[in-house]
């Protein structure tokens, strides 16, 4: 290309943005209908029929700070976020679109490194990224790099996940540890002064989920943790359902340095960032059968069950490692670090 | 750490405790009341789910020793004033960031537009100050004892080095003076205190003699992983039943009798005590206030800045001052969880998630009614 960073000239309709989806977008997400270089992208209804009779459509926007860090980038997580928010509903993820809002002054090779994560990141999930948009604006007024993903995918007829499905009786799963991308992200901004060996959880799911949902009966809702981590996704179960979790504090799997980065700031590890973990909530009858298929899927091998749904009025407790019992409160907004 | 954490031994220490407490509340014809003084306990207590696994025996009386909690609103609007002038930036640690001031907290100046940064230490301040040579920066410093030896040690260094824009605005509060104003005042009832982890690695134990001596109040220094803070508890009932009444450490791991030599040495040589100062729900308290001394006045945000003098108008329900002095439990204030909550808190016990109120409110099943506490 001819610049070695992002210019105006790049979001202005031009030759140089002509430049960058031909060099850059086409040859990362392969092939797709963004070479048609119409102002939309054209599915064939065909491509969805054969795997259900319900669309599922969402969509996300992804900042993080930074761009890079141990086990992703921002590039990786948008496509994993809307994949994963398609298949915790049952969904078969099928297209994508990605749109960039990108700061002056972005070095190009920075964008490369993103555009090819998420090409990679894509053909590992099996969806195409079919229609994009580029915008630039002035150095300052953005963080490097915004990215906003949408995707659909096909519900198959037989199934009907939902929150609200959870009833008494039925057991809580999660897929992996939790707080591994909040743990990694805080890490990687090397803001503690400290070092540790912590990579994010961040991966598409689909793969996994829908090998549970061929596999088992008795998985009624599952939700992915991101940003408010497993505490906000146990609220959201208990709210939806008019039901309580009890949640056993000893069965939570935490890795070390998230537990040490959460111990230090004085932070809770249930409300720390997940970028590639499912909550599910299973019939009691099924739950041991999930927890044994989950943890031979290479991203499943952390998976446990931790509660129980339960008649109580609707919450969240933790019965902690010593006997005791709290409230696992909704928080407010963002959790800050204590530190006197 | 592990075995501060075992739950054998902390189940054990809860079968000697609970028989132990039973027995002393049936002689005093009433439950024995223990203050444990630092904020971090008062999280553990919930945290751990103590409440509900100590008997109703004991009641807990949370003291004073949130930072946050006593932070005056005065000290908001002049950071927010600080911050609101051109080519500064203002940094402080997470905590004070949502206590509210007059009329904004410090994170609704940051989203008006303030150029205000959390950091994890008073060095990561002087970083930014080096790296932002064009800005002054500005460190709100808060805490007790615990967080003034890294105050001091910034301040040695942006004076060793010769850092022309960067300052401090020193709000710390000492806990000696804090707790003998609650002391002398006589208007608590307590049999006894579980002493600061954190505060006492840096004052070392002897510095609590006059509560044993003084005020006849025992004390046990108590570390904050659950075995620690049970250990501790035990050691004062025993006390209370040998009608003992000393200052005793059960966090000797990490605290001495001296204190951090070191550390009280960095103090001494950057800061100047003895000034009376006003806090938050405790009112004026004697020699408890922290100045830098003259030496450093270069670094002293507060001649640099010289923040408007007018006091912020004090808008608490009159209701936190018995919280904080362990007169009234947060679910007696008819506030509580009504009108005062997280998100809008009336009161700064509600703001820091180590103020008495806000624990109660995190943790408790039921807010109306609460479990003791």
């Amino acid at each position: 290309m001819a610049e070695d960073c992002i210019t105006l000239a790049h979001g202005a309709g031009g030759r140089a943005m002509a430049e960058l989806i031909d060099c850059l977008f086409l040859s990362a997400f392969g092939d797709t209908a963004i070479a048609d270089k119409e102002d939309q992208a054209r599915i064939t209804l065909e491509e969805f029929t054969p795997n259900g009779d319900r669309l599922a459509f969402t969509t996300d926007s992804f900042v993080v700070t930074p761009l890079f860090f141990p086990g992703g980038d921002i590039g990786k997580l948008a496509v994993c976020g809307t994949v994963n928010d398609l298949a915790v509903g049952g969904a078969i993820p099928k297209v994508l679109s990605a749109a960039f809002i990108l700061e002056e002054g972005l070095p190009i090779s920075v964008l490369q490194r993103i555009v090819y994560s998420m090409g990679d990141t894509a053909k590992e999930a099996g969806v195409t990224i079919q229609t994009g948009d580029t915008k630039v604006v002035g150095r300052g007024m953005a963080d490097g790099v915004y990215i906003n993903t949408s995707g659909i995918g096909v519900i198959p007829s037989h199934l009907n996940l939902g929150l609200c499905h959870a009833k008494p009786g039925d057991r809580i799963l999660v897929s992996g540890s939790i707080g591994d991308h909040g743990a990694a992200v805080m890490l990687a901004r090397e803001e503690l002064g400290m070092v540790g060996d912590m990579h994010s959880d961040c991966a598409p799911l689909n793969g996994l989920i829908q090998s549970l949902l061929g596999n088992h009966q008795g998985i009624k809702a599952m939700r992915d943790a991101t940003r408010g981590g497993l505490g906000c996704v146990l609220h959201d179960i208990a709210k939806a359902s008019h039901t309580h979790l009890l949640v056993e504090e000893d069965r939570l799997p935490i890795r070390a340095p998230t537990h040490g980065i959460c111990e230090l700031m004085g932070l809770e590890p249930w409300f720390m960032a997940n970028e590639g973990m499912v909550v599910l909530v299973v019939a009691e009858h099924a739950a041991e059968a999930v927890l044994q298929s989950l943890k031979q899927h290479p991203y499943g091998t952390s998976a446990a069950v931790i509660g129980t749904v339960t008649n109580a009025s609707p919450g969240v407790t933790l019965h902690t490692s010593y006997g005791g019992k709290r409230l696992l409160d909704w928080p407010y907004g963002l959790q800050l670090p204590r530190i006197c | 750490m592990r075995e501060f954490r075992d739950a054998a031994r902390v189940q054990a220490l809860i079968q000697k405790i609970a028989p132990l407490a039973d027995e002393l509340a049936a002689a005093f014809g009433r439950p024995i009341q223990i203050m444990e003084v630092c904020g971090g306990h008062t999280h553990a207590i919930f945290r751990y789910g103590f409440a509900q696994l100590l008997p109703h025996s004991i009641e807990f009386i949370h003291g004073p020793g949130c930072p946050v909690c006593v932070l005056p609103v005065k000290v908001i609007d002049e950071a927010i004033a600080i911050s609101a002038k051109a080519d500064t930036i203002l940094t402080t640690f997470g905590d004070p960031m949502r206590v509210p001031g007059t009329s904004q907290s410090l994170l609704q100046a940051k989203a008006h537009g303030a150029d205000i940064r959390v950091v994890y230490s008073p060095l990561d301040a002087l970083t930014i100050a080096t790296k932002n040579p064009h800005k002054q920066v500005v460190f709100l410093a808060i805490g007790f004892d615990t967080t003034m030896p890294s105050t001091a040690l910034t301040l040695t260094t942006a004076k060793a080095q010769g850092i022309n824009n960067f300052s401090v605005l020193c709000h710390h509060i000492r806990l000696m003076p804090t707790l003998e104003a609650l002391l002398a005042g006589g208007d608590i009832q307590l049999d006894g205190f579980i002493g600061p982890g954190h505060v006492s690695m840096v004052i070392g134990t002897d510095a609590y003699q006059p509560v044993a001596k003084v005020h006849h109040k025992p004390l046990v220094v108590a570390g904050f992983e659950p075995v620690d803070f049970l250990l501790a508890l035990y050691q004062l009932l025993i006390q209370l039943k040998e009608g003992r009444c000393e200052t005793e450490n059960a966090y000797a791991r990490v605290v001495n009798h001296r204190g951090n030599l070191t550390a009280l040495a960095a103090m001494d040589s950057v800061f100047d005590y003895g000034e009376d100062c006003q806090w938050r729900g405790l009112g004026w308290v004697e020699n408890s206030g922290v100045r830098i001394k003259p030496d450093f006045s270069a670094f002293d945000a507060s001649k640099h800045f010289s923040p408007s003098a007018e006091p912020g108008i004090q808008q608490e329900p009159c209701y936190c001052q018995q919280v904080l002095k362990g007169q009234r439990k947060p679910n007696q204030c008819p506030l509580f969880a009504k009108h005062c909550k997280p998100e809008h808190p009336l009161g700064a016990l509600m703001v820091s998630s180590e103020g008495a109120c806000a624990a109660y409110y995190q943790y408790l099943p039921d807010k109306e009614t609460g479990i003791h506490g």
